[in-house]
């Protein structure tokens, strides 16, 4: 066996860091998928009725629809009637405040490296931690109220601001957009809902942590963030999962809607459990992520360092409505073992003068699929839209592959779009120079991986930065073969 | 320092190294020299640990430890040095911070503790002056972009910052003018010390004018075919390799 492969065979035996799973009493609810199920799910939350309304046309709707077979990407049927859709940690009354939660359920955030004790937390960045199903607890929400700014649980949101709720839930992702949205706007459970009132900059990062602990439970949260005129905000996002031997469903939606002159960065840092070195369990992450630049001079950014889950569908797309808007795309996409990703981006030209950069690095390593799907679409009245999408793969081995799929439609002839696309490899002569000066081969790649994905990590906010350099070293550390 | 025994080496199934011995003591300039493909480079790679070669006989002891038993970057944390005849260019990755993991990976194998920010980059100030390196390359991607002459003052930096004992120059003559030549040299000079040992591959004697070695061998067909002193190279200069070539085609009939 050559160096190399010794290396890929000890790197792949590693086991994933967020593995472990904690024991807790749950309040679960029976598994499998109906109208009863749906109804259960809203009891529980005891949400108004419009809201169940909601989510049953949603049911329905679904109902009709058919799983999506287009994306490159192949997995065996998930029985939908074989998940749990609602598991929630059992506490005997709703947390008040931050002192009131479980602190078992404070261990396991605090054992991810997530502190939810504000004194202890670093300034600079709220937290919603999301545990299954529910919204275990949100930092800084005081702090933020002072200024206006809303930021809870969905479900919280649902109870105290359902004026907002009720006006932008499915504004941006239609219930009936596509198959896993329609499931999620049935059978969503939780997720963060953030308000920035006009003319506020939100002074710290927000960001919502999403643990799957129980088995046999789809994921489906929620994720709404609404920016009014002239407001900033910086959101965060972080997943991490069990190992087990099953695959299990995340499918989530995002939905960001950014007004006159507002500004919304969102940064996620995603490890699903991939699955272990032989392709066998980790996470189904079909996820939809949408903004609307509703607003003339707004922006919508995404950046995303995706190194988990066993299957990837996600396309964090913008809609530029507004007069001059801005949407930026920045991804790193990882894929090692027999990971499947396909992801990348939709920018919607709508509005004149609007621009939208798409920066797209795919890694690729053992036997993983990697394909980036991007769609640019400028629309008749978009005049002077500008476009400018790079798009490049980093293979490591032979047994890999990299796929890019553009898609361009343009309506209207003054538009500019620019698309560059680079295939390399990571070169046996580029291991053996950082060899040669004494840095090992695990350091080398990660040195090399992440000098290829600086442009995208330096779009993250400085804390997560540092993470997202780690993960991808950890994801990738020795996959030369 | 060094001994190189009976050294065989083969890439791909083809023979390259037919038997090579060498002895170098601290303190000691060895310059290789010797025709296109006669296995002057394929000798430094071996040394170096580059895997497409396949050693097939011999030994080389290095500090009294078996080097052939090392994986590069030990041999490299040892104190073995390769400037490269081809640098290689890694985007997005400075050469400071590459210096660094390097620098820091090789003190931690020698039980040092790693160089904080500020010492580390007072070091490299310093070191840059010996080869007049220009700041702003070394927050540039490594090598990217660099000129040739660039590159190869680059590999005499590293090796300043890496502080072998043994530092193979692969033929870091080429592509330079003479100005370039002349600073690397020199830098090369300024590091030489009665602990340490180079051993020069060059096709050409020119760079030997600027560091003069003690010993000159020519490599013909993977052997070691004659080994004298500085007179030797500037004897091959002047008559290039093929009466050479023809003593030991001669003999070997």
């Amino acid at each position: 066996m050559s160096k190399d492969n010794q290396i890929l065979e000890e790197f792949t035996s590693k086991e994933y860091e967020h593995g472990w799973s904690v024991n807790y009493e749950a309040d679960e609810a029976p598994i499998g998928l109906n109208e009863d199920i749906i109804k259960w799910i809203s009891a529980k939350k005891e949400e108004p009725q419009w809201l169940l309304d909601w989510r049953l046309k949603a049911f329905k709707a679904w109902l009709e629809m058919k799983e999506p077979e287009w994306a490159n990407v192949h997995y065996p049927k998930i029985d939908l009637q074989a998940l749990r859709y609602y598991s929630a940690p059992k506490q005997d009354k709703k947390p008040k405040n931050l002192d009131e939660i479980d602190p078992e359920l404070l261990q396991i955030y605090e054992r991810l490296g997530i502190s939810l004790n504000e004194q202890k937390r670093l300034q600079g960045i709220a937290v919603d931690a999301v545990l299954d199903s529910v919204s275990v607890g949100t930092t800084f929400k005081d702090t933020l109220s002072k200024l206006g700014i809303v930021f809870c649980s969905f479900s919280e949101a649902v109870q105290e601001h359902p004026e907002l709720i009720k006006k932008y839930l499915g504004s941006v992702v239609p219930m009936t957009d596509n198959y896993y949205a329609a499931l999620n706007s049935a059978v969503f459970s939780d997720g963060s809902f953030c308000y920035i009132p006009s003319g506020v900059r939100c002074p710290m990062e927000l960001s919502t942590y999403f643990r799957i602990n129980a088995a046999n439970t789809g994921q489906f949260e929620r994720t709404l963030i609404v920016a009014e005129d002239d407001s900033y905000v910086s959101y965060l996002e972080g997943c991490t999962a069990p190992q087990r031997d099953e695959n299990q469903l995340h499918a989530a939606v995002v939905e960001i809607y950014a007004a006159k002159n507002a500004e919304v960065k969102y940064s996620t840092v995603q490890n699903w459990f991939p699955g272990d070195k032989n392709g066998k369990g980790g996470i189904y992450n079909f996820v939809t992520k949408r903004g609307i630049c509703a607003g003339d001079n707004s922006k919508i950014s995404w950046t995303q360092v995706e190194t988990g889950s066993a299957v990837t569908w996600k396309y964090p797309s913008c809609i530029l409505k507004g007069d001059n808007s801005v949407g930026e795309f920045y991804s790193v996409a990882v894929t090692n073992n027999y990971q499947q990703a396909d992801t990348g981006t939709k920018m919607i030209h709508i509005g004149k003068n609007t621009k939208s950069r798409i920066v797209s690095k795919g890694i690729s390593a053992g036997h993983s699929q990697n394909s980036y799907r991007g769609q640019v679409q400028v629309m008749k009245r978009a005049t002077n839209a500008r476009n400018f999408s790079q798009c490049d793969s980093l293979l490591m081995g032979s047994k890999c592959g990299a796929h890019t799929f553009p898609y361009i439609d343009i309506q209207n002839s003054t538009a500019m779009v620019e698309h560059e696309a680079t295939t390399s490899k990571i070169g046996e002569d580029q291991l053996f120079y950082c060899n040669q000066r004494g840095i090992s081969s695990e350091d080398a790649v990660a040195l090399i991986v992440n000098g290829y994905a600086k442009e995208v990590l330096n779009q993250l906010p400085m804390e997560f930065a540092v993470e997202a350099q780690k993960l991808l070293a950890l994801t990738l550390e020795g996959s030369v073969g | 320092m060094l001994t190189i025994k009976n050294l065989h080496a083969s890439i791909e199934g083809t023979p390259i190294l037919r038997g090579i011995n060498l002895e170098i003591k601290a303190g000691e300039v060895h310059a290789i020299m010797g025709p296109n493909g006669s296995g002057k480079s394929t000798l430094a790679s071996v040394l170096a640990g580059r895997e497409e070669y396949e050693v097939t006989e011999g030994e080389v002891i290095f500090k009294g430890k078996n080097l052939l038993d090392l994986a590069p970057e030990d041999r490299a944390r040892e104190g073995v040095f390769l400037a490269f005849q081809y640098p290689v260019e890694i985007p997005g990755v400075s050469s400071t911070n590459f210096l660094r993991t390097a620098v820091n990976q090789v003190r931690e194998y020698r039980g040092l503790e790693p160089l904080d920010a500020v010492k580390f980059l007072s070091t490299m100030k310093e070191k840059m002056k010996l080869v007049e390196m220009d700041q702003k390359l070394l927050s540039r991607s490594l090598n990217e972009g660099f000129s040739g002459g660039e590159k190869k003052r680059n590999e005499i930096f590293q090796m300043a910052m890496l502080e072998p004992t043994l530092s193979i120059l692969d033929e870091t003559d080429s592509g330079l003018d003479i100005d370039a030549l002349k600073i690397v040299s020199n830098g090369v000079n300024k590091l030489k010390s009665p602990e340490t040992a180079s051993i020069v591959v060059t096709h050409y004697q020119r760079l030997l004018d600027y560091i003069i070695p003690d010993f000159v061998h020519v490599l013909y067909n993977g052997r070691i075919v004659k080994s004298g002193s500085k007179d030797l190279a500037l004897e091959l200069e002047e008559k290039g390799y093929d009466w050479i070539k023809e003593e030991v085609d001669t003999a070997s009939v």
